[in-house]
C-alpha cells in the first residue's frame, strides 16, 4: 500500500530528536501495550505482516501524528474487535458482556519462553528454487498493490544487483491478508545510491534492501 | 445502562484495555509482566557490545560472527525471537554500514533489545537511506568522501548488526573493558566507537 508509513527518501519530516540515556518504555502504559500486543498476537487470530499492515491502514495524519505506541493501542484496539475477541460493546464499556465464557490465555507464564524464542519462520526448502542467482542484475517491479508490500517506493522500477540468498521466507504481500505462505526466496539486492537518487548522490554509496523472488524481475 | 466513556488519557485507555482481556482471560498479566522484564532487562546494547568486544578479542570468534551470527551470538546465551536470521555488517577503513528500516521498525532485538525513539521516527526511516551522510552528521559522525556508506533498510525478515572498527590505543584493554566502549548507536552504524570515549550516547 503506498501509505503514510512508507517514509523512505521523504526529506520533509524535520530533524532528529536525540534523547540521552533513553529508557526501554517512556511510561507504563507503553510497556503493557507493548506486552498486551504480544500476548494478544499469540491467539493466531493474525500474524505478524496482518499486524504490520494494522498499523499501515491507520489515517495518515494519525499514522504521522502519533507516537509509537499510541499507534500500537490504536492497533490492538481494531484487531482484537475485527477478529471478534472482543465486541465492540465490550471495548467501549471496557466490560465483558454479562455470560459471556472465559477463555484461557494463549500465552501464559508457563508458557512465555516459548513464545519469546519462537522466531519468523525461514528455511532452506530445496523445493522452492530460486528465481535468480546471486551476481545477476534485477530490477525492483513497479507495482503498486493496494494492500500489504514490503517492496518501498523509491526502490520500485530501479536496478540494482543481488549479493545474497537468504533463503526462502513467507511472502507478505499475501500472508497478511490470510492469502497463502507463498513461499519465496529473499534476496539482498544492492541499489546504486546514484540509481536510486540519481546524479547527486554519491557514487560511492548503495543501499541494500532484502526483496522476495515476486517483487523482482529480470533486466 | 449508561455506556461508561472510554477514557481519552491513553493510561486510562490501556488499563481498561488490559482489564477488559484479562476478565475475558485472553491475556495472562504475569506473562505480560515477563514480557517487560525481559524486555526491560534481559535483552539491550549490552549484549551487542559483549558479541562486538569478543570479536574484536577473538579472531575466530569474529568470524563465525560473521559467517553465521545467529549461532555466534547464541554462543555467548544471547537467544530470542527477530533475531534469527541476524547479520552482522563489518565497518572498516574504506566502508561503513548504517540500519533502517524505513517501512517501520524492524531492530535485532536479541543484542540491541527494543529500539529508540528516534530509529522508529519519520526522520531517521525517511533520510538514512536518501541521505545518510547527512544523518551522519546530525549524529557528530563525520565520514571521508572516499568512504563507502552502506545502507542496510531492513524491510524483510533479516536483521543487521553493525560490527564497528575497533580504536587505536585499545590495544591492552581485555573484553569488559572495550565492551564498555561500544555504543548501541555504534552498533546500529550512527556513530563511531571512540576512544578516548565521548560517552553519553547509550
Amino acid at each position: 500500500m503506498n501509505g503514510a508509513h512508507d517514509l523512505g527518501g521523504r526529506r520533509d519530516m524535520g530533524p532528529l530528536e536525540y534523547e540521552k540515556h533513553e529508557p526501554v518504555f517512556h511510561a507504563p502504559w507503553e510497556a503493557r501495550i507493548y506486552a498486551l500486543t504480544r500476548a494478544m498476537r499469540a491467539w493466531g487470530k493474525w500474524n505478524l505482516d496482518a499486524d504490520r499492515h494494522a498499523l499501515e491502514r491507520l489515517p495518515p495524519a494519525d499514522y504521522l501524528r502519533m507516537s509509537y505506541y499510541e499507534r500500537w493501542f490504536h492497533r490492538l484496539a481494531r484487531q482484537v474487535v475485527e477478529h471478534g475477541l472482543v465486541s465492540k460493546e465490550e471495548f467501549d464499556s471496557g466490560m465483558a458482556a454479562p455470560g459471556s465464557t472465559k477463555a484461557t490465555p494463549a500465552m501464559t507464564l508457563a508458557t512465555f519462553p516459548h513464545w519469546l524464542s519462537r522466531g519468523i519462520p525461514s528455511s532452506e526448502d530445496p523445493n522452492v528454487r530460486p528465481r535468480f542467482k546471486v551476481r545477476q542484475r534485477v530490477r525492483a517491479r513497479n507495482v503498486n498493490p493496494s494492500g500489504h508490500t514490503r517492496l518501498p517506493r523509491y526502490a520500485r522500477g530501479k536496478t540494482g544487483v543481488i549479493v545474497r540468498d537468504h533463503g526462502v521466507y513467507l511472502f507478505p504481500d499475501s500472508n497478511a491478508h490470510a492469502q497463502g505462505e507463498k513461499r519465496q526466496h529473499v534476496y539482498s539486492v544492492r541499489f546504486a545510491a546514484t540509481e536510486l537518487w540519481g546524479d547527486d548522490a554519491s557514487r560511492r554509496d548503495s543501499v541494500h534492501l532484502d526483496l522476495w523472488d515476486d517483487y523482482l524481475e529480470r533486466v | 445502562m449508561e455506556r461508561a466513556r472510554v477514557p481519552s488519557d491513553l493510561t486510562l485507555r490501556v488499563k481498561s484495555l488490559e482489564s477488559l482481556l484479562v476478565e475475558k482471560g485472553l491475556v495472562d498479566p504475569a506473562a505480560l509482566d515477563a514480557l517487560i522484564d525481559t524486555m526491560e532487562h534481559k535483552v539491550g546494547p549490552r549484549n551487542g557490545a559483549r558479541v562486538v568486544a569478543r570479536a574484536w578479542m577473538d579472531p575466530a570468534y569474529k568470524q563465525r560472527l560473521l559467517e553465521n551470527a545467529p549461532a555466534a551470538i547464541a554462543e555467548l546465551g544471547y537467544t530470542s525471537g527477530q533475531g534469527e536470521q541476524t547479520l552482522v555488517v563489518e565497518n572498516s577503513a574504506k566502508v561503513h554500514n548504517l540500519v533502517v528500516c524505513t517501512l517501520c521498525s524492524c531492530y535485532p532485538w536479541p543484542v540491541l533489545g527494543l529500539p529508540p525513539v528516534w530509529y522508529k521516527s519519520a526522520p531517521y526511516r525517511s533520510r538514512a537511506v536518501i541521505d545518510p551522510r547527512g544523518i551522519l552528521r546530525e549524529f557528530g559522525t563525520q565520514l571521508p568522501e572516499d568512504v563507502e556508506v552502506r545502507v542496510w533498510d531492513s524491510t524483510a525478515e533479516l536483521r543487521y548488526l553493525v560490527l564497528p572498527e575497533r580504536p587505536v590505543g585499545t590495544e591492552t584493554m581485555n573484553e569488559e573493558q572495550l565492551a564498555s566502549l561500544i555504543t548501541r548507536d555504534a552498533m546500529v552504524g550512527v556513530a563511531k566507537v571512540t576512544w578516548p570515549s565521548s560517552r553519553g550516547n547509550a
